[in-house]
C-alpha cells in the first residue's frame, strides 16, 4: 500500500513539482502568544462554509422552489425523506455558527488591528464575505415559504428600498417586481445557490491567497520582539492538526444542536394574510431591526427609518475602510480610539440584540 | 511629419480605437443582462369596486382581510356594526395589519405601528395613514371600492 501511494506521489511530483510547494508548507509558521486563540476562528468559518456547500448541495436534490411547491418540498425533507431533518437543522444551524464564527474572526481582526499595512486588502476580501454572508441568510430565509420568512423578506427588502435614488430600483431587482411573490422565491434562490456562492468562492480564493502570500499576521507588540523572542509553531503539521481537531470538535456541536434543537417550518405564507405576532429577523439582523423601532416616524424633515438606514449604511462603509482611515496604526503607533469604538460596536449590537430578543 | 510622428499618430488613433471598442464590448454585453434582471411591468388588473362579503360573514367588533386586485383589504365591523375599508399594507415598511380587538386599533405586529379606525397613524413608527377606501352596502353585500 505505501509503495502504492509513494509511487502516485512520485508520478504527480514529476509533473506538477509537488517538493516546491512541501518545502513552502514547510516554512510557514504561526506566532504563538497570548491571543493566538483567535487565529482559528477564520478556520472554523471556513469549515462551516464547508459544510454548507455539501448540506446546500444535498437540500438541492429535494427542495422546489415555487409559491406553491416549497413549503411543501421542505415539509417532504423533514418528514419523508431519510435524514432529511437533519440535513436541513444542519444548514440552519451552520448558516447561524458560520455567521458568527466570522463575527467573532472580524472582531479579532479588528482589535488586533491585524488589517493594517499591508493587508488591507484581505481585511476587504473578509469583510465581502462577511456582508455576502449575509445575503446568504436573508435569501435563505425566504426559501421555505413560511409566514415568519415572508414577512421578514418583505420588511427586510422594504429597508432597502427606503435608500434614497438607489433604493426603489434595488427593491425591485432584489423581489422581481413591487410585491414580495414567488418572482422573489426564485430570485432569492437564484441568488442563494448560484450568484452569491460563485462570488464567494472567488473571495475566498483571493483571501486565501492573500494569507499564504502575506503570512499570518502578528499582533503589534509581537511584531517588535527581536527575532529570538519570537514564539512560532509549524504551520504544517502542528497549527493544522489543531485546526482538523477544532473542526472536529465542531461538527459534534452542530450535531447536538441540530438533532436537540432541529430547525421549524412554521405555518405557510399567505399573502393575504396579517403578519404573525413575534416577527423577528435572523439574529445578526436584530440588532437593526430594534434600533428601527426604536426611531420616531420622522426626525426633523426625514422619515425615521430612512435616517436609521442611512446611519447603518455610513456606519458599515466607515467600519469596511478602517484600514485607511486609521494612520495612527498604519505609523505602527497604539490607537486606543479604535479600540474604544469596537468596544462601543459590540456593546451596541450585543444590548439591541437582546432587547430585540426579549421583545 | 516624421516616420515616428505618423506612426506615433497612428498608435494613439488606434489605442483610442481600442479603448472604446473595450467600453462598447462591455456596453453591449451588461446593457441586456440588466435589462433582462429588470422584470417586465405587470399590467394590474385595474379595480375599483370588489365583493367583500355578505353582512353576515363579517362577526361584530372583527376585521377580515380581502383581496383589492393585488392589494389586501382590511374591512372591519366596529363595536357600533359600522363598516370600515381600509388598506391593510402598513405604512411602516409593508406588512400587513390587522384588526385588534382588545385594543380597538388596527396594529401591525412587524414593529407595533398602531393605528385608529379612521386609520390615522396614532403609535409606533408609521410615518403615513393607511389608505381608506369606502363602503357600501347592497341588501346583503358589501362592496368595497376605492376613493374617488
Amino acid at each position: 500500500m505505501k509503495k502504492i501511494i509513494k509511487n502516485f506521489y512520485d508520478y504527480l511530483d514529476e509533473r506538477l513539482h509537488l517538493e516546491d510547494l512541501v518545502h513552502f508548507m514547510g516554512k510557514k509558521y504561526v506566532p504563538v502568544h497570548s491571543h493566538s486563540l483567535w487565529y482559528y476562528f477564520g478556520g472554523v468559518s471556513l469549515f462551516f462554509f464547508i459544510v454548507q456547500v455539501i448540506t446546500g448541495i444535498l437540500l438541492l436534490f429535494y427542495y422546489k422552489a415555487g409559491p406553491d411547491l416549497a413549503f411543501e418540498s421542505i415539509q417532504y425533507i423533514m418528514s419523508k425523506v431519510q435524514f432529511g431533518w437533519l440535513i436541513r437543522s444542519v444548514h440552519g444551524w451552520a448558516a447561524n455558527l458560520f455567521i458568527l464564527s466570522a463575527v467573532i474572526h472580524m472582531f479579532s481582526v479588528y482589535f488586533e488591528k491585524a488589517y493594517r499595512k499591508p493587508r488591507e486588502l484581505t481585511w476587504i476580501s473578509g469583510m465581502l464575505m462577511l456582508f455576502l454572508g449575509m445575503g446568504f441568510g436573508f435569501s435563505g430565509y425566504l426559501l421555505p415559504w413560511n409566514e415568519l420568512s415572508f414577512f421578514a423578506t418583505k420588511v427586510g427588502s422594504d429597508i432597502a428600498g427606503a435608500v434614497p435614488i438607489i433604493g426603489e430600483p434595488m427593491k425591485i431587482l432584489m423581489r422581481g417586481g413591487p410585491d414580495v411573490t414567488g418572482a422573489t422565491l426564485s430570485r432569492l434562490f437564484g441568488f442563494h445557490v448560484a450568484l452569491f456562492p460563485g462570488i464567494f468562492t472567488v473571495v475566498l480564493g483571493i483571501h486565501l491567497l492573500l494569507i499564504q502570500r502575506q503570512g499570518i499576521s502578528e499582533p503589534m507588540h509581537f511584531e517588535q520582539l527581536d527575532k529570538k523572542e519570537k514564539k512560532t509553531m509549524p504551520f504544517f503539521p502542528n497549527f493544522l492538526l489543531r485546526d482538523l481537531l477544532l473542526w472536529l470538535v465542531m461538527l459534534n456541536v452542530l450535531a447536538i444542536l441540530a438533532v436537540f434543537f432541529p430547525a421549524e417550518l412554521g405555518h405557510k405564507a399567505d399573502a393575504f394574510g396579517s403578519a404573525p405576532e413575534g416577527i423577528k429577523p435572523e439574529w445578526y439582523f436584530l440588532f437593526m431591526f430594534q434600533s428601527l423601532k426604536y426611531l420616531p416616524a420622522h426626525i426633523l424633515f426625514i422619515e425615521g427609518e430612512v435616517l436609521g438606514i442611512l446611519l447603518f449604511g455610513a456606519a458599515f462603509a466607515l467600519w469596511l475602510i478602517v484600514p485607511f482611515w486609521d494612520r495612527k496604526t498604519a505609523r505602527g503607533e497604539q490607537n486606543k480610539l479604535i479600540t474604544y469604538i469596537g468596544i462601543f460596536v459590540i456593546i451596541f449590537i450585543i444590548v439591541l440584540t437582546i432587547l430585540g430578543w426579549v421583545a | 511629419m516624421s516616420d515616428l510622428d505618423s506612426n506615433q499618430n497612428r498608435r494613439s488613433f488606434l489605442k483610442y480605437l481600442l479603448s472604446t471598442s473595450i467600453v462598447g464590448f462591455f456596453a453591449s454585453v451588461l446593457y441586456p443582462i440588466v435589462s433582462y434582471l429588470n422584470p417586465p411591468k405587470q399590467n394590474e388588473v385595474e379595480v375599483s369596486t370588489v365583493l367583500a362579503g355578505k353582512i353576515s360573514d363579517f362577526e361584530k367588533d372583527s376585521g377580515k382581510i380581502i383581496r383589492f386586485g393585488n392589494k389586501p383589504v382590511l374591512v372591519i365591523r366596529t363595536e357600533k356594526d359600522e363598516f370600515k375599508a381600509l388598506s391593510a399594507v402598513c405604512t411602516h415598511l409593508d406588512c400587513t395589519v390587522q384588526y385588534k380587538k382588545e385594543m380597538g386599533l388596527i396594529w401591525c405586529a412587524c414593529h407595533n405601528g398602531k393605528y385608529d379606525l379612521t386609520g390615522k397613524n396614532v403609535s409606533g413608527p408609521p410615518p403615513r395613514p393607511l389608505e381608506v377606501y369606502q363602503i357600501n352596502k347592497q341588501g346583503e353585500n358589501i362592496f368595497v371600492s376605492k376613493k374617488a
